[in-house]
């Protein structure tokens, strides 16, 4: 028999803020695959909206001590594209003059973002949907173009039962969102959003799934302002249907 | 350059189209000393007559509509003129061909120059370019130093590069070899040529942040792609380069100072790296920018302090835990049915357009934490 494997959840501090349920059905998922899972305590932020916006100083120390909770996990998993991407793109080069560079890398090197660890390492992907009927993508750039990553969430959405996948035009493009992009230039994110949200409405699904909890605030923030009746769901409430 | 215009005693200089006389605004300066410039690329002409500047680093005029287009057209030839594609392209070609032919200087840029072998390089569609370096006396070319490959085999290459990202063709219609003035013996060609490297802070970036920046072949892909650049269009941006890759060559040429707001006019989606056929990683050298403009404390102050502040919070988990109780309780005369519809002052940047989840009744960590305890 092999042995259990073993994740920690990264739930980052949209995840933990504003969207728990999305974190507990992570945690679900992953127990009905037999995997243990655990929350290293006292968590807060990946250090990325700093990053991003060069404060990087601030942003080493966040780091360092993010990676200092994950020193013993066997893996890492994110739900957010953009804060795995941070862990395993900016931490190294963050990290390296600090002490903690190896550390850094071992980190790094154990993070995946869900859909990825879900197909990559699982191999699982046959789930139950919690929204029947029709399903649609959107594609977050971190994961898209920061992890090259556009196949695993569409495997685990074309396979899921009780769901249709149909695609999104122009799913590879922006939602507007950036970060504090969203509030320096409010009217340019929201007129990018609204391009956005004209695409999905046009599909006709009831439910646009993302990976990042970041575009999921603008898109659902956009959605509910308009009274569309489509729902902006992460992956993991939407694969979180029960067993399969 | 003024100076070599005198010299040839010019009275009219035409030019192909070209970024770098954008830069260092020539044709005012040309103006100036009683000398017309002409713009012959179709794109450029249209935005002469209409007194703009490019907001397209490859179609100048992309802005306009061939209505728009018609109508200066019927203003410049004090006749109305039908809006048609094909016919406004005659009327200028026509306009244009007796310009040639009258200037005394043509002025181009320069795509590429190439070191073995002393060439300058011209690529257009239309044709211009050949007229500019032939037809008039003398003919000066202006470019950015960055512009030089080593030898003809890596032109090659290049040149297949550029038309490819820039209008999705194999090479462009007119690739234009200048390797100076006419020789004894030659039929044509200009009596003088000049050419004119550009610095303005470029080779400082030899070994700088933005160094990367030097590759860029202006080939407008990253514009075309770039969502806020889609949105906002080039004019926008207020510098003579548009676009995410223009914010990296504003810094470059007028300093850091000069972009403080721009470098935050983008989103990172990363769109425009993906799409640059030399891989310049732009989103990465916009947060060195932001890097740059806090480190040197031109930020606004209430930025600074803000981000300082939450980079406090995001180190003590208990500040962090207290935020999330504070904010529940902020939040409270403002989150309706599980959302938050509209904010107070500087708050409503987000709200105004669209909702605002609310910080959970529980948050992740909460929850967690206390079903260990009913259950450890
Ligand atoms: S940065 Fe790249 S994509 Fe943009 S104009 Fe330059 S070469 Fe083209």
């Amino acid at each position: 028999m092999t042995a259990r494997r073993r994740v920690s959840l990264m739930v980052t501090c949209l995840g933990d803020l504003f969207f728990p349920d999305v974190g507990f059905s992570i945690v679900r998922l992953l127990r009905r695959l037999d995997v243990v899972v655990d929350v290293p305590p006292a968590q807060t932020c990946c250090g990325l909206p700093l990053f991003n916006s060069g404060y990087h100083a601030e942003a080493r120390a966040v780091a360092a001590r993010t990676a200092e909770l994950f020193r013993d996990s066997e893996h890492v998993v994110v739900p957010s594209g953009s804060c795995a991407w941070m862990v395993k793109h900016e931490y190294p080069g963050l990290l390296a003059e600090s002490g903690l560079a190896a550390l850094a890398g071992e980190v790094a090197a154990r993070t995946y973002e869900l859909s990825q660890f879900l197909v990559r390492v699982l191999g699982a992907t046959r789930f139950t949907s919690a929204v029947p009927g029709r399903v649609t993508y959107h594609d977050s750039c971190h994961l898209l173009r920061g992890l090259h990553e556009s196949r695993s969430p569409r495997t685990l959405l074309e396979n899921l039962s009780g769901a249709e996948l149909v695609d999104l035009p122009g799913a590879d493009e922006c939602c507007g969102f950036g970060g504090s992009f969203s509030v320096r230039l409010p009217e340019v994110s929201t007129q990018i959003l609204d391009k956005k949200l004209a695409n999905v409405e046009a599909t006709g699904a009831g439910c646009l799934v993302a990976c990042d909890a970041g575009c999921l605030m603008q898109m659902r923030g956009g959605l509910t302002r308009r009274k569309s009746p489509v729902r902006a769901l992460h992956l993991a409430e939407v694969l979180d249907g029960g067993r399969p | 350059m003024v100076d070599i215009a005198r010299r040839a005693g010019a009275r009219m200089a035409v030019k192909s189209k070209s970024m770098a006389t954008e830069e260092i605004d020539l044709n005012e300066a040309l103006e100036r000393e009683g000398i017309t410039p002409v713009e012959t690329d179709l794109g450029e002409y249209i935005i002469q007559l209409a007194h703009e500047r490019p907001s397209h680093i490859i179609a100048p005029a992309i802005h306009k509509t061939k209505g728009q287009v018609a109508e200066l057209f019927s203003r410049e030839l004090k006749r109305p003129v039908e809006a048609d594609p094909e016919e406004l392209t005659r009327i200028a070609r026509a306009e244009l061909r007796q310009k040639f032919l009258q200037a005394d200087i043509g002025i181009t840029g320069a795509n590429f120059a190439v070191a073995d072998t002393g060439t300058v390089v011209l690529v257009t569609n239309e044709g211009n370019g050949r007229m500019v370096t032939s037809l008039p006396r003398v003919h000066v070319a202006v470019m950015g130093a960055e512009k030089v490959v080593p030898s003809m085999t890596d032109l090659m290459v290049f040149l297949a590069i550029l038309a490819k990202s820039a209008t999705g063709q194999k090479l462009s219609v007119y690739t234009t070899l200048v390797r100076g003035p006419r020789r004894a013996g030659e039929l044509e060609g200009p009596e003088e040529f000049h050419l004119v490297l550009l610095d303005s802070g470029r080779i400082a970036q030899l070994g700088g942040p933005l160094r990367e920046a030097l590759s860029c072949l202006r080939c407008g892909a990253c514009l075309n792609v770039c969502p806020v650049y889609r949105q906002i269009g080039g004019h926008a941006y207020g510098h003579t380069y548009p676009g995410p890759i223009g914010i990296l060559l504003t810094a470059m040429l007028e300093g850091t100072g000069s972009v403080k707001e721009l470098a935050h006019a983008s989103s990172l989606c990363g769109a425009c790296a993906d799409a640059c056929p030399v891989r310049i990683d732009i989103p990465k050298m916009l947060i060195e920018l932001r890097r740059e403009v806090g480190d040197q404390k031109i930020a606004p102050w209430i930025e600074r302090v803000t981000f300082k502040l939450l980079a406090q919070v995001l180190v003590r988990p208990a500040l962090y835990r207290l935020a999330a109780r504070v904010g529940r309780v902020l939040q409270r005369p403002f989150a309706r049915g599980g959302t938050i519809s509209g904010l107070p002052l500087f708050l409503d940047d987000w709200t105004r357009t669209r909702d605002l989840p609310p910080v959970a009744a529980r948050t992740f960590q909460e929850r967690w934490a206390a079903e260990r305890e009913a259950a450890p």
